[in-house]
C-alpha cells in the first residue's frame, strides 16, 4: 500500500509550520510520529495536499514536572519517553501504568502522546488518560496560543476542535490537589490489538478522603468516553468497599460498549466494573499502607 | 504482470516533485530523490536494493520491517523515506561484517530461532535494539521487547532462547 501524492514541508519553526497549515486552508495535516497518520494515509482514509513534518522542529520533544507539580508534555514527546521515566511515573501514576501498553514497544519508539490525544482515537489510550486527568492541550495558531481543556478538545471518533491553522503544542496536566494516585487497565487480546476494556482512573488524595477523581474509558464506546461526572461521587469521601461498588456500578453505566468480535456489549461493560473496582480497591489499600 | 512494487518505484516518475535526501544507512551516505509519500521500507527495498528488510503486513502490525532508526527500532513501512533525511539507520545487512555473523544472527542460527525466515530481520533489529540497552535482559523483558514483532512459525520459544543466546555470548565478549 502506499498513499496517494502529497506536498511535503519540514518547517524549523512552529510559526512557519502554522502559516503552512494557514497556506492550505483545511487540506494539510501535521505529521509528528506518524503511527496513526501514515497508516491512514496509506489506506487513503486521508489524503492530504500537504504534509507538515514538525519533527525537524527543535524544542518540542521534552516532558517535565514543574515545581508546581504541573506536567506539561511536549508534542514530540515519544510514549517511550514517558515510559521510561520515573519523575513522571511519580507524578502521574496514570501515565506510568498506560505507557507500556500503548500499541507494541516498536511504535512506542515513534509515536507521540500528543498526537495519540489529537487523533482521538475511541480507543486511544492517552485520550483516555488525558480526560480522566482533566488535563488541556495548547494549541497554537496564527494569533498564537490557546488552552483547550480535554472535555472540550475530543467531540467525538477521530474528531478534536483544533482549527484547520493550529498545532498541539504541549499537553497539559495540572497539579494535583493533595497526592495524586491513580491506575491504568486494559484488556487487549495481545500487544497491539485495540482494546477490548481499557479504564483510566486518576484521584487527587488528601489524606484518606478523595479530593478529586477523574475516570475515563476507552474501546466501550464510539469515543473516549469521559465518566468524570459518574467518578465525581467519590469526592469528599473515603475509598470504602461501598463507595468504590457504587462509582464502579456508575461508570460502567457510562460506558457505551457495542458487541463486536472482542466480545459482547455486557461482557466489556463488566470488564469496565471489574477494572474500576479493581484500581480503586488497589489504590484504597495502598494507601491505607502508606498511611 | 505488474506487481504492487512495479507502481511503488523508487525512481519518481517524469514530472514528479521530489526532494533529495541523504540518509546514512549502515554508516555509508546515500543520496536519493525521493517522491514524498515513498515509504522508508519501498526506498530501502526497491530504491537500495536491501531486500533484507521485509514488508509483511504492511499495516504497522507485524514487525518485519523493522529497522533501527537512530539506534531506535522503527517500522520502517510506517515512517516517509523524506524522514529520514539527514538521519542514520542500521538495516539487518549492517549487523554481519563480510567474514562474521553478528551475535545475534548466531545465537539465531545455534538455537534454531527462524523457520521461513521472514520475520528473521525484525526480529534481531529489535532484540539488537533491547540488547543494546540492557545486556542482561530476563526471558520476560525479552518476550516483551519482541512483543511488537509477529512470527507465523515458531511459537516464539527459539527466538527468545535466540536472544538470550546472543545476550550472553556479548556479555562474554564484552569481558
Amino acid at each position: 500500500m502506499y498513499p496517494s501524492r502529497f506536498g511535503y514541508e519540514s518547517p524549523k519553526t512552529v510559526e512557519e509550520a502554522v502559516a503552512i497549515l494557514d497556506a492550505h486552508g483545511g487540506e494539510a495535516k501535521v505529521l509528528a510520529g506518524g503511527q496513526s497518520l501514515v497508516p491512514m494515509l496509506k489506506l487513503r482514509f486521508a489524503a492530504p495536499e500537504m504534509l507538515v513534518d514538525i519533527n525537524s522542529i527543535e524544542g518540542l520533544r521534552y516532558h517535565r514536572v514543574d515545581a508546581d507539580g504541573t506536567i506539561r508534555i511536549g508534542a514530540l514527546c515519544r510514549h517511550e519517553d514517558l515510559e521510561e521515566d520515573d519523575a513522571v511515573a511519580k507524578a502521574v501514576p496514570t501515565i506510568a501504568a498506560a505507557a507500556p501498553l500503548v500499541a507494541d514497544p516498536i511504535v512506542r519508539t515513534r509515536g507521540t502522546f500528543v498526537g495519540s490525544v489529537c487523533h482521538a482515537d475511541p480507543q486511544g489510550d492517552w485520550a483516555a488518560a488525558m480526560t480522566a486527568l482533566g488535563g488541556h492541550i495548547v494549541a497554537q495558531g496564527p494569533k498564537g496560543k490557546r488552552d483547550i481543556p480535554m472535555k472540550d478538545f475530543v467531540i467525538g471518533p477521530f474528531q478534536n476542535t483544533l482549527a484547520f491553522n493550529e498545532i498541539a503544542v504541549e499537553a497539559v496536566i495540572p497539579a494535583p490537589k493533595g497526592v495524586r494516585v491513580g491506575n491504568y487497565l486494559k484488556l487487549e487480546r495481545r500487544v497491539g490489538d485495540f482494546a477490548t476494556a481499557s479504564v483510566a482512573v486518576a484521584l487527587d488524595m488528601v489524606g484518606d478522603t478523595v479530593a478529586n477523581a477523574g475516570i475515563a474509558l476507552a474501546g466501550v464506546g464510539g469515543r473516549t468516553i469521559n465518566a468524570n461526572d459518574a467518578a465525581s461521587g467519590l469526592i469528599g469521601k473515603k475509598l470504602t468497599a461501598e463507595n468504590i461498588s457504587s462509582v464502579a456500578a456508575a461508570v460502567a453505566a457510562a460506558a457505551e460498549p457495542r458487541t463486536d468480535h472482542r466480545g459482547s456489549a455486557d461482557y466489556k461493560r463488566q470488564i469496565v466494573k471489574t477494572f474500576v473496582e479493581r484500581i480503586l480497591t488497589g489504590l484504597a489499600n495502598s494507601s491505607q499502607k502508606a498511611a | 504482470m505488474t506487481s504492487l512494487y512495479d507502481e511503488v518505484q523508487a525512481a519518481p516518475g517524469e514530472g514528479v516533485p521530489t526532494r533529495r535526501v541523504t540518509i546514512k544507512v549502515n554508516g555509508e551516505d546515500r543520496t536519493v530523490d525521493v517522491e514524498p509519500r515513498l515509504l522508508l521500507a519501498h526506498l530501502l527495498r526497491q530504491g537500495l536494493k536491501l531486500t533484507g528488510t521485509h514488508t509483511g503486513c504492511d499495516t504497522t502490525n507485524c514487525g518485519a520491517c523493522t529497522i533501527l532508526f537512530e539506534g531506535r527500532p522503527i517500522k520502517s513501512c510506517t515512517m516517509l523515506a523524506v524522514q529520514a533525511d539527514g538521519h542514520s539507520i542500521e538495516t539487518v545487512e549492517g549487523l554481519a561484517s563480510a567474514s562474521e555473523l553478528h551475535p545475534i544472527q548466531e545465537g539465531f542460527k545455534e538455537e534454531h530461532g527462524l523457520h521461513c525466515g521472514f520475520c528473521t530481520p525484525g526480529m534481531m533489529l529489535a532484540a539488537k535494539a533491547l540488547l543494546d540497552k540492557n545486556d542482561n535482559p530476563t526471558e520476560d523483558e525479552v518476550r516483551w521487547a519482541l512483543s511488537g514483532n509477529l512470527c507465523r512459525c515458531t511459537g516464539y520459544q527459539n527466538i527468545v532462547k535466540s536472544v538470550l543466546w546472543a545476550a550472553e555470548k556479548m556479555r562474554a565478549e564484552s569481558k
